[in-house]
């Protein structure tokens, strides 16, 4: 859909209009506020995070595929699983999940832009930053290789003297604070950006899921951010707040690591069920089932989630009482969960459901989910999980929720969401293809686990011997995954080829439900020529149904006078700032005073250039915008 | 097609929406809660290992409560300038309202010398970063906190030089404004440490 647009620099007094295109080329990027870019750069960034775990784990599995096997060194696979879950959790997981936010919140919630532009931009560039960063880490000696939650003693300077740990711990406090800004942003938009109309009630799930989401950063993460810090200070400046020898203690690292480290577990699952509750209702062509019932679950798995973290650590020996308080919390989570999956099918009971990809993925998601959920349940019984813990049945069950959760959600929301964002459908053909492959493949590799686990096979361990009888089950595992990855190889390609040959796409391909698709596909960089006025739940479909199948515009005085739209300019300050504060970093773990003076130099000039350079943004005139309709 | 929707809302009642804070001001709102939990988690790990001295001295023997009585008169006292000079911003004077932002500042520094003092002191008696968990654990937690107080007296110099920009008038109301909840914010958690690491240091 076409849209013509002047732009009118306003600075200096002069007032300068450029061509109506939106800018291009590298700098554009690097310098974008824009949340749709940003979260362009954020999914492009975790797939490519992504790929690199994936490279990691294809590494261990096919170390795995056969007993006593050296295809790599037993000191490589523990590089080897540490970066692989650090990469997935922190670098692939949740930067598409906040790539999803990113691309789709505002605009459901009928605003131009998220409430700190600027501040957006830096969560990414310290995403990005911290992410590369750790990765240089096997450029120095080697990666971190003590388990992505990174226990002492094994993680203190003693028997981890490399820089790897180090790496670790700065470069997950690097994009970790930009992650807790990401939180910060989301909330604070949320709560004032809404479109008029937008009551809480009315809120798209996706932008409830992304609330709860966002409270959980704003929890979950200072604990991590102090332990971080806890660790550093030990490694770096000889702390003793985890050396046994001194009195330190080793619990206090396992504790605050959990207290963030569930919750987090909680923030890659939370956005996934916001992907499923737009998919079904606008797949199933019927409003979502139990809407409130939907918010009060996201609200009570939010609240629980914070209440669960001792079920990670049932072995540390907090004694019966501990434990079964923990044990109840922890099953009383998988109430509100079924819930929600309830009301996921009671949506579709009676619906017309349309097979099509992104409606495998939910059905993927919804079969793999539920095993992942039996298997937490089983796990969440404290003696029991005494024989669990540190099996390959732990392994087994936050796969299945986290690749059938997480992952397959992700893939229902690409399916989905793609056309919006590109102009072009994804292939159908091929999606289908994918889907197949990777649903079988993800259960050829993963199911074999839980029976690994169960006959004693422990995780984190580099190879077996013959005569245990683990071979049957471990090159089964191997071979799913080369199912696996054919269906992986055969999304890339799909995403690739659909970007610039995909079948074309209208405003409204699906007859969606949300603001979104009330604005042409790909939407412009001010998403609504007038902020909308919203007159009920699911907004667009209220208007299709009742209205004349376009959103009406709020009064004036909610977007200023009509046809001048005022957009925040493009900066590289955010960019600037991520990177002095990566130097900083390099100058800590590389004990360089210099790199330290720079970087740290740096960062007190590019905060108190962000704090007081006041943007008078630029206003863009759209000629005219072709009318939205229903029928896209 | 069963619909359940109400039917749609018409009356303009349904655009009234509650005045929303300022962006700034709400961020800053959230910023802080996740700086309480930063705090927490400080105070919970200092609890947990005040008592670990690695053989070496105690930290409630060393404490100089006097001292510290006046570094946390200081720091208070600093939160009534802050507020006063927000007064003076909501009243148009920017004359008054810089003259406090001044006294804020400086007060805020001196808390920081004394604390660095303070320091120095403990270092001098072998109660150190690197000496026994429970050091490092005063020291991370008064350090992270003394860290905040510099920080805000660089914002406080910041916002002093900016406060000569043009621009300045529009935004002051609010730039003060969140500069006063961070600096009060700084305070109150002050006071809890005080009460956490000093008086109860001492009784114990
Ligand atoms: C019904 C809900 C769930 C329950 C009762 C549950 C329970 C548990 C328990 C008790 C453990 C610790 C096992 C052990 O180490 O011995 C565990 C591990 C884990 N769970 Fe869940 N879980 C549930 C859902 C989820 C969800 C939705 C996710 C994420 C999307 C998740 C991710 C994980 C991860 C990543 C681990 C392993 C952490 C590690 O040791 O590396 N779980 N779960
Ligand atoms: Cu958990």
């Amino acid at each position: 859909m076409a849209t013509h647009s002047e732009r009118v620099w306003h600075g200096g007094g002069q007032v300068v209009v450029t061509g109506d295109e939106e800018p291009r080329g590298l700098w554009s990027w690097l310098t974008t506020v824009d949340h749709k870019r940003i979260g362009q750069m954020y999914m492009g960034a975790g797939l490519f995070f992504f790929l690199l775990a994936g490279i990691e784990a294809f590494l261990m599995r096919l170390q795995l595929a056969q007993p006593d096997a050296h295809v790599v060194s037993a000191a490589l696979f523990n590089q080897l699983f540490t970066m692989h879950g650090v990469t997935m959790v922190f670098l692939a997981g949740m930067p598409l999940l906040i790539g999803f936010i990113n691309l789709v919140v505002p605009i459901q919630i009928g605003a131009r832009d998220v409430a700190f532009p600027r501040l957006n931009a830096l969560s990414l560039w310290l995403f990005i930053g911290g992410g590369l960063m750790l990765y240089t880490s096997w450029f120095f000696g080697g990666a971190p290789d003590a388990g992505w939650f990174n226990y002492v003693p094994i993680s203190a300077g003693e028997f981890s003297p490399g820089p790897g740990v180090d790496f670790y711990d700065i470069g997950l406090q690097i994009s970790g604070i930009g992650t807790l800004m990401t939180g910060i942003n989301f909330l604070t938009t949320i709560i004032n950006l809404r479109a008029p109309g937008m009551s809480w009630l009315r809120l798209p799930m996706f932008v409830w899921a992304t609330f709860v989401t966002s409270l959980l950063i704003v929890f979950a993460f200072p604990p991590l951010t102090v332990n971080l810090f806890l660790q550093t200070f030990d490694r770096l400046f000889g702390a003793h707040f985890f050396t046994v020898s001194a009195g330190g203690s080793p619990l206090l690292w396992a504790n605050l690591f959990w207290v963030f480290g569930h919750p987090e577990v909680y923030i890659l699952i939370m956005p996934a069920f916001g992907i499923i509750s737009e998919v079904v209702p606008v797949m199933s062509r019927r409003p979502l089932f139990g809407y409130t019932t939907m918010v009060l679950s996201v609200m009570a798995i939010g609240f629980l989630s914070f209440m669960v973290w001792v079920h990670h650590m049932f072995d540390l020996g907090y004694g019966p009482w501990v434990n079964s308080i923990f044990a109840l919390s922890s099953m009383l989570i998988a109430v509100p969960t079924g819930v929600k999956i309830f009301n996921w099918l009671t949506t579709m009971w009676g619906g017309q459901v349309r097979m099509n990809t992104a409606m495998h993925w939910v059905f993927g998601f919804l079969i793999t989910f539920v095993v992942g959920g039996m298997s937490g349940v089983m796990l969440a019984l404290a003696p029991a999980d005494l024989q669990f813990n540190n099996s390959y049945f732990v392994v087994a069950h936050f796969h299945y929720v986290l690749i059938g959760g997480t992952l397959f959600a992700i893939f229902a929301g690409m399916y989905y969401w793609f056309p919006k964002y590109t102009g072009r459908f994804l292939n159908e053909r091929l999606g289908k293809w994918q889907f197949w492959l990777v649903f079988i493949g993800f259960n050829v590799t993963f199911f074999p686990m839980h029976f690994l686990g169960l006959m004693g096979m422990p995780r984190r361990i580099y190879t077996y011997a013959p005569h245990l009888g683990l071979t049957l089950w471990n090159s089964i595992s191997t071979d799913g995954v080369y199912i696996l990855t054919a269906g992986m190889i055969i999304g890339a390609i799909n995403v690739l080829w659909s970007y610039g040959h995909g079948e074309l796409a209208a405003a409204d391909p699906w007859d969606g439900r949300t603001l979104e698709w009330a604005i042409p596909s790909p939407p412009p960089a001010y998403n609504f020529e007038y902020i909308p006025l919203v007159r009920g739940l699911d907004a667009f479909w209220v208007e299709k149904r009742y209205g004349n199948g376009r959103m009406l515009p709020a009064p004036e005085e909610h977007h200023g006078p009509p046809g001048t739209i005022h957009m925040p300019s493009p900066t590289a300050m955010p960019l600037f700032l991520a990177l002095s504060i990566i130097v900083a970093g390099y100058g800590l773990i590389l004990h360089s005073l210099v790199l330290d003076i720079i970087g740290f130099g740096f960062v007190a000039v590019g905060i108190y250039r962000s704090m007081f350079t006041v943007d008078h943004g630029y206003f863009v005139r759209p000629h005219h915008i072709e009318g939205v309709r229903a029928d896209g | 097609m069963a619909e359940m929707h109400p039917p749609i809302g018409t009356h303009p009642v349904e655009m009234e929406m509650p005045a929303a804070p300022d962006n700034s001001v709400l961020g800053v709102w959230i910023w802080l809660s996740a700086e309480s939990l930063f705090f927490a988690s400080l105070i919970a790990t200092f609890l947990l290992l005040h008592n670990q001295n690695n053989g070496g001295p105690s930290l409630g023997k060393l404490i100089d409560l006097p001292l510290t009585f006046v570094a946390t008169v200081t720091l208070l006292s600093s939160s009534l300038t802050m507020a006063l000079g927000y007064a003076q911003v909501l009243k148009q004077n920017y004359g008054g309202f810089r003259f406090w932002l001044v006294v804020t500042a400086i007060l805020g520094l001196a808390f920081a010398g004394m604390q660095a003092f303070e320091f120095h002191h403990l270092y001098a008696e072998g109660f150190r970063l690197n000496s026994a968990p429970s050091g490092s654990a005063f020291f991370t937690l008064t350090g992270f906190h003394g860290l905040h107080v510099l920080f805000g007296a660089f914002w406080l110099i910041s916002l002093l030089f900016f406060s000569f920009k043009r621009e300045f008038v529009e935004e002051a109301a609010v730039k003060v404004k969140v500069l006063g909840l961070y600096w009060h914010f700084v305070d109150v958690v002050w006071v809890i440490i005080f009460t956490v690491v000093y008086l109860m240091g001492k009784v114990a």
